[in-house]
């Protein structure tokens, strides 16, 4: 007798932990074929508070984290997923990629985490400065993390272009509610457990499935949220998302579509947009010295 | 090796048992020889030498010494590599080279640190917590630099300068061939790397971390050796890169050297760094401070706080304290966690120790020690105090390079600062006060290239590190280590 495979229930990821949506609610995933592929489950507007809720929880701790470590922790990412390669191959396959453009979505996607992995610790660098202001004052800049972040994965690119805005939103010490794509939910659902074995800790990462048109109004009206961030949006939604997003003021970039695979795609801004740029003064006496000029 | 190793004598009585790090998982091999062109060959001279623990004597391997003509070798390896392999390489694939060696070497970490004890005398606890972490993590950090150039030289034509010859102290071996070869390679250059003749084995070792990391051949070259090994490197007319650790007297024979070439040069040299205290600090903290400045790897440190000056109205107190302080370290056996101050790295410098000790009483300068014992086989100096102390004192003006500290006090801001900058060099200084504005003002015009405020002796590869004046020239560390391998037009 040929062995029964076991087959693999897609949940979403809330503050660490792998719920079905409170709702009960699903969609089915249909293959090329027309076939069922699995039963995703279709979040609800509770589910997308409840990520909201453990998103913030965890922003005091993540971004507090020094930076080299986060870096540690976003590397660690990518080691897992390449381990993990094969598997998601296969299920880009299933959801209708073929071998070929699977594997290079797959391989881009490691590359890509390992990118934003080193700027971790090399951003603030670049993006802080010390100003010469002409009082007798050390005056300097720095950046921090916008909050918690809001991100409609683009629609295609199930992998990479998730990937690609997700990244850079923790590797900047953000924490993020992150709606996959209603076409391809399942790598994102099999990253949530990629990110779940990386030592990243609960909540900073919380992935919803289901629909944006539902579950994105939610998100971009949350008065505990700071940011949204999507990339292709249709006109429409777009709109829809920066009205909603003035309630509270939030940082909007709807990017526009592109090629995720292009290195173009990728870059110091992606950081720069959720980070918020804070200015201290501090005094400097002004004794003695003026002599010494060894 | 279960024989107590260290003593107690201050009041108290009190002691801790001996809590040696076992060194059974160490693997070291007998002989090494020359790590070139991606595989291990034997010196042409045929000549060994042999490096030895300075906690008991002991040899712990034979290393090969290489000669001109394998300088020769391991530079025309570096350039093959450099032309054929690691300049074309995307520069992504580049990082993703020197992540995995930085994985591989926190993989081995525990390993690496009892090398590094074994080999440099320095404490246990300092190889585990500092050297070795700060090595890994300074991999870690450039890995990432690699593909982020252009953000690093913005709006800027660079490109890597080619072959960079490398030349390494014996005070924190590993860290100081992580400081060297991360930023050459993450900026795309090739390396020649030659580690200092007391301690070679943890870049021996590093060798075989790279060689299992796939790293292409010649990309990376480790040759051991003498003062003769590191002269042929500088001298070597295809190495177009010079960047040197050490002591300013071979810093300033080295820039003769290259006098007239297109080398590109970078000099980390000696120091006789200040550290002041001022009256309102918090004083514990302060001589938990000064006693990390100084006697931290056995005061074996470029940067080290050799110098303290006291504000005279709290100079009684704090000497009280310290001393009270220096008689509870501990002097011993480097593998024992209890350790505070381990061997000195060889019998030359314990002499040269000495040798200033000896200066500092015949100057008349009055000197304290704590009655510790110390271990009958190896090079062990007490931790060492003097006071009344001119700043004209041979002692307070040249560098001893061991757990020696010098005593001044002063008045004022302006005279602390005047005192302070009195001196060839200008690698670091501390300051310590509850003041911000303060340390400020200090930072501003002190002529270091290190300040540390109400801190001592912190490194971190985000942080650019190197001095003023004779102390060098050239930064490690953070962004700016950058510019030292790369050429901007």
């Amino acid at each position: 007798m040929t062995r029964l495979q076991v087959l693999k229930t897609y949940k979403i990821f809330i503050g660490g932990q792998f719920p079905r949506t409170e709702s009960g609610r699903y969609y089915s995933l249909k293959g090329k074929d027309g076939f069922d592929i699995a039963n995703v489950c279709l979040s609800s507007r509770k589910d997308a508070r409840n990520a909201v809720v453990a998103a913030r929880k965890a922003f005091g701790s993540w971004s507090e984290r020094s930076a080299f470590n986060r870096g540690q922790i976003v590397y660690r990412i990518a080691e897992m997923l390449e381990g993990r390669r094969s598997q998601f191959i296969e299920e880009l396959q299933l959801m209708g990629l073929n071998a070929a453009n699977a594997a290079k979505e797959v391989d881009a996607t490691v590359d890509r985490i390992v990118f934003y992995a080193g700027w971790c610790d090399k951003y603030q660098q670049i993006v802080s400065s010390v100003n010469p202001v002409a009082s007798s004052h050390f005056n300097f800049s720095v950046a921090e993390p916008t909050g918690v972040v809001g991100i409609v994965a683009p629609e295609e690119s199930p992998l990479l272009g998730l990937v690609s805005l997700l990244i850079p939103a923790i590797a900047g010490g953000n924490t993020v509610v992150l709606l996959a794509s209603e076409k391809y939910p399942l790598s994102a659902v099999t990253l949530a457990e990629v990110i779940h074995s990386s030592d990243v800790p609960g909540g900073v990462v919380n992935v919803l499935t289901g629909t944006a048109g539902e579950l994105m109004p939610p998100l971009a009206s949350h008065l505990d949220v700071n940011a949204m961030t999507s990339a292709g949006l249709s006109k429409d939604m777009a709109s829809a998302m920066h009205v909603q997003a003035a309630d509270n003021v939030k940082r909007v970039f709807n990017y526009p579509a592109m090629d995720w695979s292009k290195a173009s795609s990728q870059g110091l801004s992606m950081i720069e947009d959720l980070q918020e740029i804070k200015t201290t003064w501090h005094p400097i006496e002004n004794i003695g010295g003026a002599t010494s000029s060894y | 090796m279960a024989k107590k190793t260290t003593k107690k004598s201050n009041e108290t009585g009190w002691d801790y048992a001996p809590s040696l790090e076992s060194i059974g998982h160490i693997d070291l091999k007998e002989s090494y020889d020359l790590f070139i062109d991606g595989k291990w060959v034997k010196p042409s001279s045929g000549k060994y030498f042999e490096t030895i623990n300075p906690a008991n004597e002991k040899v712990l391997a034979k290393v090969a010494h290489a000669n001109e003509e394998d300088v020769d070798r391991a530079v025309k390896a570096a350039r093959k590599a450099y032309d054929t392999v690691w300049s074309k390489m995307p520069a992504s694939e580049r990082a993703k080279y020197i992540f995995r060696i930085a994985r591989l070497m926190q993989e081995r970490a525990r390993e690496l640190s009892v090398i590094e004890t074994l080999d440099a005398g320095k404490s246990i606890r300092e190889s585990r917590d500092i050297d070795v972490p700060l090595a890994c993590n300074h991999f870690f950090y450039y890995a990432g630099w690699a593909d982020k150039l252009e953000y690093a030289f913005p709006n800027r034509d660079f490109e890597p300068l080619g072959v960079a010859g490398q030349i390494i102290p014996w005070n924190f071996p590993l860290l100081m061939a992580a400081w060297k070869i991360a930023p050459a390679l993450a900026a795309g250059n090739t390396v020649v790397l030659k580690p200092a003749e007391t301690t070679p084995l943890t870049a021996l070792k590093l060798a075989e971390i790279i060689e299992l990391s796939g790293l292409p051949p010649g990309v990376v070259n480790i040759v051991t050796g003498f003062g003769d090994t590191g002269a042929a490197i500088v001298e070597h007319p295809e190495v177009n890169k010079v960047a040197f650790t050490g002591s300013t007297a071979v810093g300033k024979h080295i820039q003769r050297a290259v006098a007239g070439t297109d080398k590109k040069v970078t000099l980390e040299l000696g120091g006789k760094s200040s550290n002041i205290i001022f009256e309102d600090a918090p004083i514990d903290q302060a001589v938990e401070g000064i006693i990390n400045g100084i006697f931290f790897n056995q005061g074996h440190v470029c940067c080290a706080g050799s110098r303290l000056f006291v504000q005279e109205s709290v100079a009684e107190l704090v000497v009280r304290k310290l001393k009270q302080r220096m008689d509870s370290l501990y002097v011993g056996d480097p593998l024992d966690k209890n350790t505070d101050i381990g061997a000195i790295n060889s019998k030359e410098q314990l002499e040269v120790i000495n040798k200033y000790i000896k200066i500092g009483i015949e100057e008349g300068a009055e000197m304290y020690q704590p009655n510790c014992e110390l271990p009958d086989k190896g090079y062990f100096c007490r931790p060492t105090l003097f006071s009344n102390v001119a700043q004209s004192n041979v002692i307070a003006q040249e560098e001893i390079f061991g757990p020696v500290l010098t005593i001044q006090t002063f008045r004022t801001v302006d005279e602390v600062i005047q005192k302070a900058n009195n001196s060839p060099y200008g690698l670091a200084a501390g300051v310590w006060t509850d003041k911000g504005s303060r340390i400020f003002n200090l930072t501003s015009k002190l002529r270091a290239g290190v300040v540390w405020a109400n801190t001592y002796n912190k490194f971190d590869p985000a942080s650019p590190f190197g001095g003023y004046k004779e102390s060098g020239f050239g930064r490690e560390g953070g962004l700016h280590g950058l510019r030292a391998y790369v050429k901007l037009k």
